[in-house]
């Protein structure tokens, strides 16, 4: 049966779309993956090690590229969005625009051509911290394997140098914009999410004191191939930063801001005063909390790092940080709520962990679709024939956005089956 | 089929500056007599179009291309029934050695030895046929909200289900629920919990055949061939019986959770209003009510002591993830029940991940929800026949006390899963009690049993398994192999532990998860079906070949599967379930006969490659470094370490390995024969936060290495000419270290003394 069926479309190449692509692509069945971005990955590209395993994502990335690669009967698309959508359930139309890359693929480039460029871009892999050639490769195991060229950010003259550095046609910069149409059964979303912006959580200091990071930027900064090259030091002074502090809920269970709790930062700030704890031996971590809410089997992360003398946690919310003018430290002001614990108020860095926020809060798929008020496409949404996952339907973490992703392949092969 | 080989060698990426070309040539046409070798610009793009080109009209069917890594050749780049072995010159060569030198020249030769080694030994792969069909129906064991989603979804996409459920009703738990917490938008308000309506479209569904009061007797066979026996669970028939046996493709196991005992210092079973969470589901359910067992008094206030048995800093255990969802959905119980009733919840965390959160914040909002951070110390009769409850307010840092009609402890879920291996040893220590032939095996055994007492009888799938009659757990008895980018990766391939038998879940993550392990189990039936291997090797479409006139019946690899694939008989010998294998190859390690091998992969083809190296003699003062390299994280680290530019060693020699279990240790010493200095094993993390894909691979091999070692000393060789390491992908940075490290060794201890032997 899976012969005849159409297509499947897949919104997304983050950790929830590629599984979505590649475990109904096993079975049978056509995919076409559209991500918008130069590569796949999505946000876990960004992640120095996932918890509880302390593992690097590229490990399970790898796996996942040699799936994709396999089957022909996945196609790719990068540098592409969803325009327009029509039809329905087992029925749809559905154009997708692509970007030009610039970079052929004819022949695959190598860092020495880029770095003979003088234009730079901000390096969004890195959060904008630190900047790449205007020709760069987006990441160690970008997937597909090809260089991207901003071209907004390419002086004239560097394309001149390009036309004669490049191998004869590897680079063009004649490429436009591309619009294919493809004709689909059924469409999962897994369009993911980004960081809630800290700057609006003003009293908490993102933006005004040099030393208060996010969450996301931390998951950088401790990683070898990171801004700081894996040192985990103050962004005011490139000192060590010894004694940090972890402050949860920044902007999440609050509503201000996002009023639902984003489901990983609890994890991802005990994973991160390991990587303090594990960089430096003197390191001390200290973790403002609501709640730990670490659960299922992370539970035992959270124990094992009770254990640790160095890592305090401290059952309090936040109120304000400021920063000391000459040091550059931060001083917290902190409604104590256990009483007979006195936190420390003096830190040399501080991470907000900052929450997660649907990309579809305002980029919406083109086609009538049901939202929760926070953005999100919930499983409530009664389209038939669309189906999310992953953090577009709701803060989670890897494993769970790959089950999810997991059933949402089934619910479109028996679409495209009905179709 | 005459082989056809063809060799092309690229001259881009500054191949052809580092190299010379025309000797690698050479290699192929005087060396290994191939009849066409072609040099080429690049091999993407046009380059790879000409390549296909000349593969077409040459009619080649193996062959050989010297260029990029294999991890760069765009999707589907080559035709499929032509063998093709690209060699990464560009990232394993020329990006991470000096130019033009006579070493890096030497490197670039071997790897084209090597790989022209390995074409030609490599055959045309038959994708595993067995004479009979695969079957394409699943078995669903478990009629609770996991297993019947499972049902319902897989039958929806075409498949035939079976259902089994042990008790004499479908709908498990949530049956018995009065209400649900939310499973949408807005995420505050109960629901109705479904299940009617989900019991419902099971039954009404004609590809679903539903067993209730049965359970599986007996599971032989392997994916696409179970043969399944279900026996009675009583209700009527004789327990026991046979109900029916039929043909099934895989399996979803849905078994389910049970209440965990609560904390024992509480008085659960002492005091009748002391009562856990699923009792007081159960009270609502049947009686519409909250009373006090005691007198059957309505209950006008209760208090809820979360982590009632489950999470505790003394055992380290895990959290159920569900409890303090329920509590407060209880509490809304206890509210609704009367405006003046009250609700204690005492707690320690409060979590409610994601849009739960709503929940929480509408308990928050209700003024006679009272939520506490505190420790409950005490639970005590009071005078008018209810509780008193005393607790250490850990905010305001005081003893707080309150008097309720009811205590409920939020008890945690334990897995309804057996431990297979477990069970497979406590057996076999039983044997040893009568059969065993010393007292000092005996001690072990009577030790053994008593270490695994609590595993007898439990089992619950009853596979025909030699490695036990169910999956083997990893960690608080889940059943589960706990990778974060792969969750359904069991041990038993074709058998996919879902819901709260895999991990503590609530009844939407039950739906989410059950809907996707009933996709794995219809995708395993569809890639036995073809032929092909399912994760992580999926698709591939070799298989192992066993040549048993040599088998010896020693066993090792019927135990060292990772996956239960080998059976054995009385005598011994090893009985292959080709359809349960994932094709790690550690099957290929572990037979000291070397009867184990594929098409494209045996202790053959890989041991020649490794000889097929030219190793100088002593004098030269060239060592010859094996680097044995798992395919999955460590190889692709050495990609990296090219793509980065950091300096490889011109010593070493790679060979890419299925996984580190897959090494036949008599490539070691044969390399030594061979006068290769030393080898390096490198492979993935193991341990309790292994990484190994294929689970126990590296581990095995770290085991047999320790036998390599004495192996050497009889050989009066070095032990240290062996070592092992373990690598994340990501790691790649290290290897410079690893090979400078172990060239000083060689410099140190000297050179092989079989060298030109
Ligand atoms: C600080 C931090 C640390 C974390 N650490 C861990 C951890 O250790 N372990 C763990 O399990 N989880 C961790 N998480 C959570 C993890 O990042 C998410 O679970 C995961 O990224 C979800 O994957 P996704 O595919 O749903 O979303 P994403 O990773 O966001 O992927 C979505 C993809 O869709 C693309 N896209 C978006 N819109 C469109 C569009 N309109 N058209 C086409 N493509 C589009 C995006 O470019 C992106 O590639 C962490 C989260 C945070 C905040
Ligand atoms: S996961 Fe933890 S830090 Fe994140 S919003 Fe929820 S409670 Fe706050
Ligand atoms: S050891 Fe690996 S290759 Fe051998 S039978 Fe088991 S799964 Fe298959």
């Amino acid at each position: 049966m899976s012969g005849e069926a159409k297509p499947i479309l897949v919104i997304g190449g983050g950790i929830a779309g590629i599984t979505a692509a590649v475990e109904a692509a096993e079975v049978g069945y056509q995919v076409i993956l559209v991500e918008k971005d130069a590569f796949l990955g999505g946000r876990v590209m960004r992640s120095y090690k996932y918890f509880p395993k302390m593992c690097p994502p590229t490990c399970g990335f790898e796996i996942n590229t040699r799936r994709l690669r396999r089957n022909s009967r996945i196609t790719v698309h990068t540098l592409a969005t969803v325009e327009q959508v029509s039809g329905k359930a087992g029925d749809f139309k559905v154009k997708i625009k692509k970007r030009p890359r610039y970079v052929t693929g004819a022949c695959s480039l190598d860092d020495s051509i880029a770095e003979q460029l003088t234009s730079e871009r901000p390096d969004d892999l890195n959060l904008g911290m630190g900047t790449t050639k205007a020709l760069y490769y987006p990441h160690d195991m970008a997937f597909p394997p090809l260089h991207m060229l901003d071209r907004d950010a390419l002086s004239e003259s560097d394309a001149q140098t390009l036309t004669k550095v490049a191998p004869a046609g590897a680079i063009d910069l004649t490429m436009t914009d591309e619009e294919i149409e493809v004709d689909v059964g059924a469409i999962i979303v897994a369009t993911g999410w980004r960081p809630y912006d800290a700057t609006k959580l003003d009293n908490l200091g993102f933006g005004q004191c040099e030393n208060v990071v996010t969450n996301v930027m931390m998951e950088r900064i401790a990683d070898p191939r990171g801004p700081t090259g894996g040192k985990i030091v103050r962004p005011s002074d490139g000192a060590p930063a010894v004694n940090v502090a972890f402050v949860q809920c920044a902007g999440s269970r609050d509503e201000n801001h996002l009023p639902y709790c984003s489901a990983v930062c609890c994890m991802a700030s005990l994973k991160q005063a390991r990587y303090l704890r594990e960089h430096n031996e003197a390191a001390r971590a200290t973790i403002f909390y609501i709640d730990i809410r670490t659960i299922g089997r992370l539970e035992k992360f959270y124990y094992n790092l009770l254990a640790d003398a160095n890592v305090a946690f401290v059952k309090g919310k936040v109120a304000k940080i400021t920063e000391d003018p000459g040091s550059k430290d931060l001083i917290l002001d902190v409604e104590d709520t256990i009483a007979g614990h006195k936190p420390e108020q003096k830190f040399d860095m501080v991470i907000l962990a900052t929450g997660i926020v649907p990309n579809t809060v305002d980029v919406k798929i083109p086609f009538e679709l049901e939202y929760d008020e926070y953005g999100f496409i919930d499983g409530a949404t009664d389209v038939e024939g669309i189906y999310a996952a992953g953090c577009a339907k709701h803060p989670c973490d890897v494993s769970r956005a790959a089950k999810e992703s997991t059933a949402a392949a089934l619910k479109a092969i028996q679409c495209v089956n009905r179709g | 089929m005459e082989d056809k080989i063809g060799v092309f060698i690229c001259t881009g990426y500054g191949i052809a500056d580092a190299l010379d070309v025309d000797a690698l040539c050479k290699v192929a046409t005087d060396e290994f007599n191939v009849p066409f070798c072609k040099t080429v610009e690049s091999c993407e793009g046009p380059g790879l179009k000409s390549i296909n080109e000349d593969i077409a009209s040459e009619g080649l069917n193996k062959v050989v291309i010297a260029g990029i890594s294999p991890r760069r050749y765009p999707d589907h780049a080559f035709p499929e029934q032509v063998m093709v072995e690209p060699v990464g010159l560009r990232e394993q060569v020329v990006w991470c050695l000096p130019a033009a030198e006579e070493d890096t020249q030497m490197v670039a030769e071997d790897y084209l030895r090597m790989y022209l080694t390995r074409v030609k030994k490599r055959q045309p792969l038959e994708p595993f046929q067995p004479e009979e069909t695969i079957d394409k129906s699943l078995l669903v064991v478990g009629g609770g909200i996991a297993g019947l989603t499972a049902a319902v979804e897989a039958a929806k996409a075409g498949y035939e289900v079976k259902l089994v459920e042990k008790t004499a009703v479908l709908g498990g738990w949530l049956a018995k629920q009065h209400k649900s917490i939310p499973t949408r938008p807005p995420y505050r308000d109960l629901e109705d919990t479904g299940i009617d309506e989900l019991i419902a479209e099971v039954d009404a569904n004609p590809k679903i055949k539903v067993y209730t009061s049965a359970t599986t007797g007996e599971i032989l066979g392997a994916p696409g061939l179970f043969d399944v026996t279900l026996k009675s669970a009583g209700n009527g028939k004789p327990e026991g019986e046979v109900v029916d046996q039929f043909r099934i493709g895989a399996i979803v196991q849905a078994t389910g959770w049970r209440p965990a005992d609560p904390r024992e210092d509480l008085p659960y079973g002492k005091l009748d209003n002391v009562i856990r969470n699923v009792e007081l589901e159960e009270m609502v359910k049947s009686q519409g009510r909250i009373t006090r067992p005691s007198d059957g008094k309505e209950a006008k206030s209760v208090a809820f002591i979360q982590c009632g048995g489950c999470t505790n800093k003394e055992h380290h255990s895990y959290c159920s993830s569900i409890c303090c969802l329920t509590s407060l959905k209880q509490a809304l119980y206890v509210r609704e029940q009367d405006e003046n009733s009250k609700a204690y919840i005492f707690y320690e965390f409060m979590r409610t991940p994601g849009k739960y959160e709503n929940f929480y914040r509408r308990a928050q909002e209700d003024d006679g929800i009272f939520l506490t951070r505190g420790d409950v110390t005490e639970v005590k009769p009071n005078d008018n026949g209810g509780l008193s409850v005393t607790a250490r307010d850990t905010m305001l840092g005081e003893e707080i006390q309150v008097n309720v009609d009811l205590v409920v402890l939020a008890a945690g879920m334990i897995p309804n899963a057996a431990d297979g291996e477990a069970i497979r040893a406590l057996e076999d220590a039983k044997v040893t009690m009568v059969e065993g032939d010393s007292e000092a095996k005996k001690k072990d055994a009577a030790e053994t049993l008593e270490r695994l007492k609590q595993h007898d009888g439990t089992q619950i799938l009853n596979l025909g398994y030699r490695q036990g009659p169910d999956l083997p757990s990893l960690e608080y008895g889940f059943p589960d192999s706990h990778f974060i980018c792969f969750p359904y990766e069991s041990r038993r391939t074709g058998i996919y532990p879902t819901g709260a038998a895999r991990q503590p879940t609530d009844g939407m993550g039950s739906r989410a998860d059950a809907t996707g392990a009933a996709l794995k189990a219809i995708q395993c039936v569809e890639m036995t079906a073809r032929g092909e291997a399912v994760h992580p090797r999926a698709g591939d479409k070799s298989y192992p070949d066993f040549f048993m006139q040599r088998c010896t019946k020693c066993k090792r690899c019927t135990e060292e599967c990772p996956f239960g694939v080998l059976n054995e008989d009385k005598e011994g010998t090893p009985l292959l379930r080709a359809t349960r294998c994932r094709r790690c190859g550690v099957c290929m390690g572990a037979c000291p006969e070397r009867i184990v091998s594929f098409k494209d992969y045996s202790v053959d083809i890989v041991g020649s490659m490794i000889k097929a190296v030219n190793v100088p003699d002593e004098f030269e003062e060239k060592p010859r470094i094996l680097v044995i390299a798992c395919e999955n994280d460590a190889f692709p680290a050495l990609d990296l370490l090219g793509q980065h530019r950091l300096q490889s060693s011109p010593w070493i020699r790679t060979v890419p390995v299925r996984c580190l279990g897959s090494v036949n240790f008599v490539w070691i010493t044969e390399a030594m024969s061979a006068g290769y200095d030393g080898v390096i094993l490198i492979g993935c993390k193991y341990g309790d936060d292994y990484q190994c894909h294929f689970v126990k691979g590296s581990e095995l091999a770290s085991v047999r290495e320790k036998n390599v070692r004495e192996k050497l000393e009889q050989m009066a060789m070095d032990t240290e000419r062996v070592e092992l390491h373990q690598l994340q992908i990501d790691e790649y940075h290290k290897l410079p270290g690893i090979f400078e490290k172990f060239a000083e060794l060689i410099d140190e201890i000297g050179m092989n003394p079989f060298k030109g032997m």
